[in-house]
């Protein structure tokens, strides 16, 4: 533990420090042009508090922000209940809300966020259509679950209820997304795995872990009770208590016959948790599968016939937002999809709202190997540096159009939620 | 009055020599300036320990939606609460963990106090060592938690030292993510907390009273357990009530040392609160609130601690 905290306070710093000599030497070059704007000068003033969970919330990011924008954004990264809980509670804590689209249905009802205009969003029509009519492409169905163009969009400025088609105002956002799905140890379990049924064998008894986010960990649990034929969902993201009542009781009795482990609740105990070889198959979040893999662990995100479990994130602005402020959130956003965060966030295994634009700030390799699926022609290093795969190896899961395309639900809230939450804490108290 | 000065006076009662007017101020009368006297003590107590747990009944009877709570005087909290057989397998759980820490602790606790109280001679060590035992908490206690982890773990130190010394042939699944780890992790933290007060109490024994039950042939198990247990009492009293209160409150260790495999009541209340159910949250508080209370009542009446001190 102590080992890892300081290597990352080093690279952290090296980082700090590589960037701060790059400012200096742009603007002493007189470099930075290109945003010339009436506010240009008073920008600078401002402060931009902005928090999110830890996938997204990077510092580097807000150093490029300083760098390219001149406004100060100050990152706080907290665990998805913390994020819901302060979007729902605290609305003056913060201008800039980076939270899922699942988290969304609980927090705009709160009335602590405003709609965005689509106007103003310079690459608004390169947004994948996921995020827009729900649909990949012309053809694709769309998955069960709280899909987020069901809550991406509102009336008007005001609109309290979601708007089934786009409308012009958008709740989030879109930053980044991912399809998920169960990492393993392929050293350790030295066969191969398709279905989502592994993480019940009991094969891998006292090696298993589930997350214990609860809207997260059941869609995990149905995936695994569907593919088992044990059950037969209407729609995953949206149990009837039956359901809820089945899937709990098939999980129940796996963690009382001693299947599970542990569970986890943030991404550095499932990182700990897969390196130390405590677990050897769990559902895991791609940078976490990273994390284990540039610690020289091996480590798969599988891809699995049933499918993925997918996520999205988004951006959201405080209803208090305005004037000078509003204007640099704007300006914050139309960089965001700029393509530079794009790039950075798809080095890390996630996916880019508009991945064109992340395109030029990736080179060929990468955009070949993170995106089209191809295999890699040189090294593949995450954005800290460190290799995550040499030439010759292809991504996980495959491209994008494959990964994306093979979603079969979205992380949710159901309407029956309150119940199925106390359900879950029975489940990890029994 | 002077039941309640009885309260402040050192074991060594050399404050006989004190005038008697030391607590009353100059031209008022004993009773208002008692009140006077008490006055900052009791405003600190009623801002923030009274008021905040009158807020937390008041919020247990509220109603919560998935985003709001609402007032309203309603038993729906305490009524899913109680008819729950999860909350009793909790609760008994979190009594388990208190019962079985506090015995350890105790032991532990009594035996390094003892060590430092009567067997290490000189004033100089006494205090190196006490310090000694207090390093621990240099640190922060998720860290101290954290570092059994990897020393339990399936390939960690423990398991692979016992393998290369023969000892076993397979790993130990229970030395991490069981009740064994989470006790071990709660001795480790709180039994520091059983020492300094029996310490305390030792010191102040006044040694001649351990010679005169050696003069009149008591073999030392009878000096311990006529002289130095009784004497002792009050700070096993204080101890208890620490490390029984630490315990029951604490739900970091546990979901750490489990691997969140276990659950005692500060983890409902915990995850009540991460879902934003506040009114659940606060129910399950006062519930536990009143089990702490009815288990220090039950220590109170073996031992009056005010008499004792």
């Amino acid at each position: 533990m102590t080992k890892k905290l300081t290597e990352k306070g080093i690279s952290r710093r090296s980082i700090l420090k590589g960037g701060a000599a790059a400012t200096g030497a742009a603007l002493g070059s007189g470099a930075i042009t290109g945003f010339p704007t009436i506010w240009a000068q008073n920008i600078k003033d401002v402060t931009l508090r902005q928090f999110g969970t830890g996938v997204s919330n990077l510092n580097e990011v807000a150093q490029k922000v300083k760098e390219d924008l001149g406004f100060t954004l100050e990152m706080t990264a907290l665990d998805s209940d913390a994020v819901t809980q302060r979007a729902a509670t605290q609305p003056d804590s913060f201008d800039i809300a980076d939270i899922e689209y699942w988290i969304c249905k609980k927090v705009w009802p709160t009335g602590n966020l405003q709609a965005m205009d689509t106007t103003k969003i310079k690459n608004y029509d390169k947004i994948v259509g996921i995020f827009k009519s729900g649909k990949l492409t012309p053809e694709s169905t769309i998955a069960q679950g709280t899909a987020p163009h069901t809550v991406g969009f509102v009336d008007g400025p005001d609109g309290k209820t979601f708007a089934t088609e786009e409308t012009g105002w958008m709740t989030l956002i879109p930053t980044i997304y991912n399809a998920d799905t169960l990492g393993i140890r392929p050293d350790l379990i030295g066969r191969p795995i398709e279905s989502w049924t592994e993480l019940l064998n009991p094969e891998f008894k006292g090696k298993a872990s589930i997350l214990d986010i609860s809207s997260i960990g059941i869609m995990d649990a149905a995936m695994v009770c569907e593919a088992m034929g044990e059950i037969q969902y209407g729609d995953k993201g949206n149990m009837t208590r039956e359901e809820i009542d089945k899937t709990m009781a098939i999980f129940t009795e796996a963690k009382k016959n001693g299947q599970f482990r542990a569970f986890w609740k943030t991404f550095d105990e499932s990182v700990n948790l897969m390196a130390s070889g405590e677990v050897i198959i769990q559902s895991m979040w791609s940078p976490a599968i990273t994390a284990v893999k540039s610690r020289g662990i091996p480590c798969v995100y599988q891809p699995l016939k049933e499918g993925y479990r997918s996520w999205g994130g988004g951006i959201g602005l405080s209803k208090s937002l305005s004037g000078l402020e509003l204007e640099a959130a704007y300006e914050y956003i139309n960089w965001y999809l700029d393509g530079w965060v794009g790039g950075f966030l798809m080095r890390q295994g996630y996916y880019s709202a508009v991945p064109e634009t992340s395109k030029n700030h990736m080179d060929e390799n990468e955009w070949g190997y993170w995106f089209e699926g191809k295999e890699a022609t040189g090294d593949i290093t995450n954005p800290f540096g460190d290799v995550l795969a040499k030439a010759g190896e292809t991504r996980d899961g495959g491209s994008f159009l494959e990964r994306m395309g093979a979603v079969a639900c979205w992380n949710a809230v159901m309407d029956e939620n309150q119940y199925m939450v106390r359900k879950w804490n029975e489940f990890i108290a029994a | 009055m002077t039941d309640q000065t009885h309260l402040f006076i050192p074991a060594d009662n050399t404050d006989k020599t004190l005038p008697k007017s030391t607590g009353r101020l100059k031209g008022l009368p004993d009773a208002v300036s008692g009140w006077l006297l008490s006055l900052p003590l009791a405003l600190v107590l009623l801002f923030f320990l009274v008021l905040p747990i009158a807020m937390i009944v008041v919020v247990s009877f509220w109603g919560a939606t998935e985003f709001s709570i609402y007032p309203a005087f309603q038993f729906d909290n305490y009524q899913f609460l109680l008819t729950s057989p999860v909350t009793y397998q909790v609760f008994l759980n979190t009594v388990k963990y208190a019962l079985i820490t506090w015995a350890i602790t105790l032991v532990l606790g009594f035996t390094i106090a003892y060590f430092l109280a009567f067997h290490v001679r000189s004033l100089t060590w006494q205090i190196v060592l006490f310090l000694l035992c207090t390093i621990p908490f240099w640190t922060s206690n998720i860290i101290r938690m954290i570092s059994w982890i990897p020393f339990l773990g399936r390939n960690g130190i423990a398991n692979s030292t016992l393998i290369s010394m023969g000892v076993i042939d397979e790993p130990l699944e229970w030395l991490l993510f069981s009740d064994f780890s989470v006790i071990l992790a709660f001795v480790h933290l709180y039994t520091l907390f059983m020492v300094v007060p029996i310490f305390n109490t030792m010191m102040r024994i006044d040694k001649s009273l351990i010679e005169a039950a050696y003069d009149n042939g008591a073999s030392g198990f009878q000096t311990l357990t006529n002289v130095i247990i009784p004497l002792t009492k009050p700070g096993i009293m204080i101890g208890s009530i620490f490390v029984v209160t630490l315990v029951m409150g604490d739900f970091i260790t546990v979901r750490f040392m489990s691997g969140s495999q276990k659950a005692n009541v500060g983890r409902l209340i915990s995850n009540d609160i991460a879902l934003l159910q506040y009114p659940s949250a606060a129910a399950t508080a006062v519930i536990l609130l009143i089990t702490v209370i009815l288990v220090i009542a039950i220590l109170l009446r073996f031992v009056d601690i005010r008499k004792e001190l």
